[in-house]
């Protein structure tokens, strides 16, 4: 009964994102769903590390920029087929922090941060310097768009569904697993690390591949992103960004699969909304995030269904219980 | 609850009356700054500029009679978010011809929008790679570094010096301007005997410096932008060093000789003509529109009219002039825009052609030298 009705969630979710397109017609809001796709998948990545097995990463810019880097090299500057140079960008940096990872997730809290955080400053100094590859802070041009039998994702429309697909299979994935076994000990590890090595998870190696799978699913975000660009610069994978996934994933929902769409829709949508508060749209944009966290603690996917029953209670002229 | 459905329709009223506002007598055109951000020192004055010309071609009755319209969105120096307004201004906004970005990184990641598009954009970046190759709707109006660096070059060979010390900024500009001092080197018979760089955030370079001392360097050649070239300016004042020093057109503003202070004298720089229009001959081509920049920054903003303003002027006052001989189409704009001759701008004097989208000539800089916190032309 339960699997039923998450596989019904989940189709109803895939029928929604299929058919948006049809309502918004062309235009630039076509563009933008299209980084909601990434955003959102990089969010699901980000939320199977902190919002599951509650392990942080102030790093994750970094793998994302990896994993666009190595497919824009690979193939601006060396022809490679872009969807080798894809899976080669997935493995590296699947490979690379699972063995960055056992060292580093032996730390914890305030200090596992700074050590993500300096991981991701690390990855960005990379990108900024090693000029004769990467172009250095004014970029790399030239990546191909990604084909596949004939079609080439060169426009918008076509992206939006080469993106989404990524993103839901991404999505199902996750599902799938955090209502495995997996996800179970997972969520056991977050509660407590102790207790469950006392029940005889491999609390340690648990945590590295998560960690890898994370970092795996942000470099095929990374690739998607430089072949629908196709243009990379390192300003796009600074420590700003791997907050503003942190942002997303606790605006969305803390592990919470849908509340990781939630809150990459909300936050790459709001910027492009408050646009009409011309210059003082940093300030609303701040504001509604404050107000956001003070009275939604759990999220968007949990704040957004209290708030509308409350809605309705009020409606009834029922008394409301306060939270 | 009844105060938050409140403050959520009025929300939502404020943001369609603002969609709903377009008149449809008027030419639209957009712009992509970086108004916050890093990049910001160039964004801000440019988007100024930008309004202040478009509010003075309106002023006195617009373009054959119609009025132009400036639609404005900030990039804060980030590729993805210029690519997103990019799209914006082009599919929702419909503007016909783009001015902006201010980065060359930004502009790199709109160029394949504006194409696809077919919208004519004049960027006001310096790299010289958005315009090199040619590409059919780009065009730019920053001065090429290259030119700045053979100005200094041609100084150099006739003060014959020839070991120099390079610290460039590790940033876009840093990094470009590094390539083409290293590029242009042995052209001139200029040896580079330290090749030094440091971060935009640095607040010492007295290690970099300390090398260049020990060197053979007849001379220090510094590319970046505030603030990192007044620390390097005050830096080489405390270590004694008495080389003779030189800056890029990136510091080319009254605020970097408020920075480096009493450093800042008898420093040299290319730049534009803009910081000494009044001492220019009455002979000048530029002369009259320079004075005329100047002083509407003056009433308008009460500001320093500066260099890079300057390019947003160039780049509406270029569209003006491609409007008003054609149409108001993306392609008939473009196809002016590329016949635009001698057109005395803020930046130089522009001439485009099929082969070039870049327009300017190595006159486009001068040197000028750092006395008595005043910028002085060189001769």
């Amino acid at each position: 009964m339960a699997v039923n009705r998450e596989i019904i969630k989940f189709l109803a979710m895939v029928v929604v994102i299929l058919v948006a397109p049809l309502l918004v017609h062309e235009g630039y809001l076509i563009n933008v769903m299209v980084f909601i796709g990434i955003h959102t998948m990089l969010a699901l990545a980000l939320n199977l590390l902190l919002g599951y097995a509650g392990q942080i990463s102030l790093g994750q810019a970094g793998f994302f920029g990896l994993g666009a880097y190595i497919s824009g090299i690979l193939t601006a500057t060396h022809g490679i087929n872009p969807w080798a140079a894809m899976a080669a960008a997935a493995l590296f940096v699947t490979f690379l922090a699972f063995i960055v990872g056992f060292p580093i997730l032996k730390l914890k809290g305030h200090y596992l941060a700074m050590a993500t955080l300096g991981l991701g400053i690390i990855i960005y100094i990379v990108f900024n310097e090693a000029v004769e590859q990467t172009g250095g802070p004014s970029g790399l041009s030239g990546i191909p768009n990604l084909q596949v039998a004939g079609i080439v994702f060169d426009t918008d429309l076509k992206n939006y569904y080469l993106i989404w697909a990524f993103t839901l299979a991404a999505m199902g994935l996750a599902l799938n697993l955090v209502h495995s076994r997996i996800g179970r000990a997972l969520r056991a590890i977050h509660d407590s690390e102790v207790a469950a090595r006392v029940m005889g998870v491999n609390a340690r190696l648990l945590k590295v591949q998560i960690f890898a799978l994370s970092a795996g699913l942000s470099a095929i975000a990374g690739s998607l992103y430089a072949h629908t660009m196709t243009f990379i610069a390192p300003a796009s994978f600074g420590f700003n960004f791997s907050v503003e996934l942190v942002t997303m994933v606790i605006i969305g929902g803390l592990a919470s699969i849908y509340g990781s769409l939630l809150g990459a829709a909300l936050l790459t949508l709001l910027p492009e909304m408050l646009r009409a508060f011309q210059d003082y749209d940093i300030i609303v944009y701040g504001l509604l995030l404050i107000v956001m966290t003070m009275f939604m603690p759990g999220g968007l996917v949990k704040g957004v269904p209290s708030a509308l029953s409350r809605i309705r209670g009020k409606l009834q002229g029922r008394p409301v219980p306060h939270a | 609850m009844k105060y938050l459905l409140q403050a959520v329709t009025t929300l939502l009223l404020l943001f369609t009356t603002s969609l709903a506002f377009a008149a449809s007598s008027t030419i639209k055109i957009g712009g992509l700054f970086s108004v916050t951000g890093p990049a910001s020192f160039l964004g801000e004055p440019e988007r100024n500029t930008a309004k202040m010309v478009v509010d003075e071609i309106n002023a006195k009755g617009g373009i054959k009679g119609k009025k132009l319209e400036l639609v404005v969105y900030d990039t804060q120096g980030d590729a993805t978010k210029a690519v997103q307004a990019a799209n914006r201004l082009i599919k929702d906004d419909k503007v016909v011809a783009i001015v902006g970005p201010s980065t060359t990184g930004e502009s790199m990641a709109v160029i394949p929008v504006a194409e696809k598009e077919g919208v004519p954009l004049i960027s006001c970046a310096a790299g010289s790679k958005i315009t090199d190759p040619v590409k059919k709707w780009i065009f730019k109006t920053a001065q090429n570094d290259y030119l700045a660096v053979n100005k200094i070059y041609d100084h150099l060979n006739k003060k014959k010096i020839s070991k120099v010390a390079i610290i460039t900024v590790s940033d876009g500009f840093g990094s470009s301007g590094r390539e083409q001092l290293k590029a242009y080197a042995a052209k001139h018979g200029i040896q580079i005997v330290v090749d030094d760089t440091y971060g935009p955030k640095d607040t010492d370079m007295t290690s970099q410096l300390t090398k260049i001392r020990a060197s053979q360097a007849q001379a220090i050649i510094c590319w970046g932008t505030n603030p990192g070239p007044a620390v390097i300016a005050k830096n080489v004042r405390q270590l004694g060093i008495k080389l003779p020093l030189f800056m890029s057109h990136g510091v080319s503003s009254n605020k970097f000789i408020e920075l480096a202070g009493d450093a800042a004298e008898g420093i040299i720089l290319p730049t534009g003509r803009v910081l000494v229009c009044d001492a220019l001959p009455k002979t000048d081509k530029q002369k009259s529109s320079l004075q005329a920049f100047v002083k509407d920054c003056k009433t308008h903003y009460n500001a320093e009219g500066d260099h890079f303003g300057g390019h947003a002027w160039d780049a509406v006052m270029l569209l003006k002039g491609a409007i008003e001989r054609g149409g108001d189409t993306p392609a008939a704009i473009r196809d002016q825009l590329e016949k635009t001759k001698l057109f005395a701008g803020i930046g130089g004097i522009f001439s485009f052609s099929a082969t070039d989208h870049a327009g300017l000539g190595k006159d486009a800089f001068v040197l000028v030298q750092i006395k008595k916190k005043d910028f002085v032309l060189l001769k």
